[in-house]
């Protein structure tokens, strides 16, 4: 029994990774109906820079990502603004394609720079910490931060996009972008600053996934596979949909590992297919698309 | 012209696809085809190999280009069917002890059958969502091929050598062109291999050329209002998605009937069957049949003298199909037949027309 | 000067042409109508001034100087605000988020304020949190131009107010105009309901397939005048 329950617990702590994956996908098709193909890349790209400025400066990862917080927002504004506002369009194959040459070119770079040896972000005592939760159930430090900051996450991913003149400008542009511009919004920025912000939660998510195990060059798209399922399960349109997704899917994923740990990600592509075939619009869904 | 109160001859409409450079076109493809088949005669093995490189690299090609470039179904997951097909292959070469001839039409339509649930849960997303979910599905195909212990599971399989060679012909070939048992089944997978690229074109001009294709066309190039005219969108995409899927999964028998071993992470591999894939449609125009044509022999001669750099190789692959993408979104081929008018494989259909009183 | 002049404006849609030539001035506090037929390009140009169409850079002079190839969202920027047709009203958006965007590229101080707003419509105060599909068509309208105020234009743009709206809608919206005028704003005002625009106006135009065919003050122009103009001989 508490074999099940520990896998339930498990799921739903792996289940704020996910979410944490997918919050910034999420904001990105919410704000420019943009798939971004290279997403999972990108969470790999910033777990490189957090291990570099965690060596280069010495700092543990923590610190390491508060650095790499406003390196990370300049390359998504400077990465939409240059390439990615090119693509878009009524068009459906430039961004999808252009983004696959990025994924390509990105994991790639990475090989070249760093190797395809599997690193990992060192953070000593807390790694291997847990707290007790009687009854012979521990949960792991690491993975219960995981599920705070996605909480955390989710919940300034709302006030921000309903809340300030910020997210009024970002809802305004998804509904109508010619008005949206006779409103004095330069939807250029905008989308841009969106793509920032995607990949400061992008940076908060691979601060995780460096923690709890190893990354190298080609992970990337394993992940953008996870946070795009997240998005659909949870529902288009809805941050807390995004959030429920991804639990959904780290349960289905423990479950699975618990029957046979060879099934796990297969779980949870199952499980995805299934939600699909019987809810296509996801569990929570709210855009009017 | 007709004064003497005779009734006017009426005026005929015909539709005319061929033009006079596609007539030349078609008589040119003829002896190509003929030269190509003769090829084995007089070319080495290196020629024959890279030449089936070429051949199911083209098939694929067109196929995708078919899915996407006119059906609007832009997929990233059709690996899973070159993979299917593979793994068809072997397990009824394997266990079912049947000629890899006869074995590659059945993964074909095997690889059909399973397209139809696949489309049926993956055509409920649209766009890039419809991409990434073709990718989820062929993840799971890899998933479940590696659960398959008998089939080699994680790690592969190979086929041993007595198999390959028990294939239908290859006794002849060794007779008939004094070689080899190594050699007479490269040229037996040569001549399949030319046969699927053949057979793949010209099912995909049949289909572009049919009363369907016209309706590929229009959903092409705006879906919305060719819904409106009545056209059934889904069910002419579905029948689009499953015959691309029985061309690919046959391309699939053949590719690992060829290479004679099988591991889930090659044949199910993003890169190899997709991204290779995408490159050559991109560069060398989508939503043309000239396109992948033109993309292969380019994609070819990089692969040939540039693979070896590894991951740079790579990033160039990738930086030059976005340049492509953001400045000659209809690729090479595309931005020739602007300037040209050119049409090698006419399917855009002209009216023409005939008699009564008025100019032909 | 002229406050607003276009000077030979042309429009096009790809390879059509929907304007060929047009003058027109505006001078301050003044309020304009243009009238004509559907299609004679009366909202192409309205676009065309608010930077929506792309033209010629001294196509469009505001003070004088060439605006004709500014952006939209820099058109705003410098006090002309378009209230589009058909009201597009931000469907994410509530009552009051959509009076508030309005003021999102232009922060200069003037005399129009949310609660300015909500006193010349109260009914969009009453309203402030529903969403904005939920609404009827004049509120909408109201919505519409009250959202296009926030940005205390020099300037204000109407596409086409009354369509679509009872006559007794009609009257409250126009109703809210002379409030608008008192605060020196000048208004061009594009309208198929031609006596509701000849009582407003100080000066109409009359387009007629992309082409100027009359232009005049209401009350020295003749139905006759008016009628052909409008339709052609």
């Amino acid at each position: 029994m508490t074999g099940w329950l520990d896998a339930l617990i498990q799921g739903i702590l792996l289940g704020g990774l996910y979410a944490l994956f997918a919050a910034g996908l999420s904001l990105i098709f919410g704000v420019m109906r943009l798939v971004n193909l290279a997403h999972g890349d990108l969470i790999v790209l910033a777990a490189f820079a957090i291990l570099v400025l965690a060596e280069r400066l010495g700092l543990d990862p923590f610190a390491a990502t508060l650095a790499a917080l406003p390196v990370m927002f300049v390359a998504g504004f400077a990465l939409q603004y240059v390439l990615l506002n090119r693509t878009l369009g009524r068009d459906l194959l430039p961004p999808l394609l252009v983004t696959f040459g990025l994924s390509i070119i990105i994991q790639n770079g990475l090989l070249q720079f760093f190797s395809a040896d599997s690193q990992r972000l060192r953070s000593g005592a807390i790694e291997t910490a847990s707290i007790a939760l009687g009854g012979g159930i521990a949960v792991g430090v690491v993975p219960l931060l995981t599920l705070l900051s996605a909480i955390s996450v989710i919940v300034i991913l709302n006030l921000v996009f309903y809340r300030t003149p910020l997210g009024r400008a970002f809802r305004a542009t998804s509904d109508d972008l010619e008005v949206a511009q006779l409103m004095g919004i330069d939807h250029s920025r905008i989308f841009a600053i969106a793509m920032g912000l995607a990949c400061i939660m992008v940076t908060v998510a691979a601060l995780y996934l460096g923690l709890r195990a190893n990354f190298d060059p080609t992970i990337g798209p394993a992940r953008l596979l996870y946070a795009f399922e997240a998005v659909i399960i949870g529902g288009l349109g809805s941050f807390w949909g995004t959030l429920a997704g991804g639990i959904v899917l780290g349960l289905a994923q423990s479950i699975g590992a618990r029957i046979d740990p060879e099934w796990q990600i297969l779980s949870g592509h199952l499980a995805f297919l299934v939600v699909l075939a019987l809810r296509p619009r996801g569990l929570f869904p709210r855009a009017l698309d | 012209m007709t004064g003497d109160g005779a009734p006017p001859t009426p005026q005929t409409f015909r539709i005319e696809t061929a033009g006079g450079a596609a007539r030349a076109a078609a008589a040119g493809a003829c002896v190509i085809l003929l030269l190509l088949a003769a090829l084995p005669a007089f070319a080495g093995r290196d020629l024959i190999e890279d030449l089936i490189f070429l051949f199911y690299m083209l098939a694929l090609a067109q196929c995708w280009n078919l899915l996407a470039g006119y059906a609007g179904l832009i997929s990233v997951g059709q690996q899973a069917f070159v993979g299917l097909g593979g793994y068809l292959l072997f397990a009824l070469t394997l266990w079912g002890g049947l000629d890899p001839l006869f074995a590659i039409p059945i993964a074909g339509a095997v690889s059909a059958l399973l397209a139809l649930p696949t489309a049926l849960v993956v055509f409920r997303l649209r766009g890039a969502y419809f991409a990434i979910g073709t990718w989820v599905v062929a993840e799971v195909y890899r998933l479940a091929f590696a659960q398959i212990k008998d089939l080699g599971g994680g790690t592969g399989t190979a086929l041993a050598p007595s198999v390959t060679s028990a294939a239908l012909g290859i006794d002849r070939v060794k007779s008939l062109l004094d070689v080899r048992t190594p050699a007479a089944r490269d040229i037996v997978s040569y001549w399949i291999a030319l046969a699927l690229m053949a057979g793949t074109l010209a099912v995909i001009y049949a289909i572009l050329r049919s009363r369907r294709g016209l309706a590929l066309g229009a959903i092409r190039d705006q879906e919305a209002a060719a819904a409106g005219l009545g056209v059934d969108i889904y069910r002419i995409k579905l029948a689009v998605y499953v015959a691309s899927a029985a061309m690919t999964g046959m391309v699939g028998a053949l590719i690992y009937l060829q290479k004679a071993r099988i591991s889930p992470d090659a044949a199910f591999s993003v890169l190899d069957w997709t991204a290779y894939v995408i490159f050559i449609v991109v560069i060398g125009g989508i939503g043309t049949m000239e396109g992948p044509v033109v993309g292969t022999i380019i994609f070819y001669l990089m692969q040939h003298y540039l693979a070896d750099f590894g991951a740079s190789y790579l990033i160039l692959l990738g930086t030059l199909g976005i340049i492509v993408m953001l400045f000659a979104p209809r690729g090479i081929w595309g931005f020739v037949s602007e300037r040209t008018n050119l049409t090698l494989f006419p399917t855009r259909r002209r009216l023409v027309v005939d008699g009564g009183d008025g100019e032909a | 000067m002229a406050l607003l002049a276009t000077r030979n404006l042309m429009a096009f849609y790809g390879d059509f042409q929907a304007l060929y030539g047009i003058d027109t001035i505006l001078d301050p506090s003044e309020t304009i109508a243009i009238i004509g037929a559907n299609g004679a390009g009366k909202s192409t140009y309205l676009k065309a001034i608010a930077g929506l169409i792309a033209g010629a850079a001294d196509s469009v002079l505001l003070d004088g100087r060439p605006i004709g190839s500014h952006p939209a969202a820099a058109i705003v920027k410098l006090g002309i605000a378009l209230v589009p047709e058909g009201r597009r009203l931000f469907p994410s958006l509530t009552v009051e988020e959509n009076l508030l965007i309005g003021g999102y590229g232009r922060k200069t101080r003037g005399p129009w304020s949310l609660d300015r707003v909500y006193a010349l419509f109260p009914v969009l105060k009453q309203r402030r949190s529903s969403a904005t599909p939920t609404l009827s068509g004049g509120q909408q309208q109201m919505a519409a131009i009250g959202r296009a105020l926030m940005s205390n234009p020099r300037i204000l743009l109407c596409d086409e107010i009354s369509l679509g709206l009872a006559p007794i809608i009609i009257a409250d919206i126009y109703a809210a105009l002379p409030q608008i005028k008192a605060e020196g704003t000048s208004v061009v005002l594009v309208e198929q309901d031609i006596a509701q625009a000849m009582k407003v106006a100080d000066r109409v135009y009359c387009f007629q397939e992309g082409r100027l065919s009359l232009s005049g003050r209401p009350r020295d122009l003749t139905r006759e005048q008016i009628h052909r103009a409008y339709f052609g001989s």
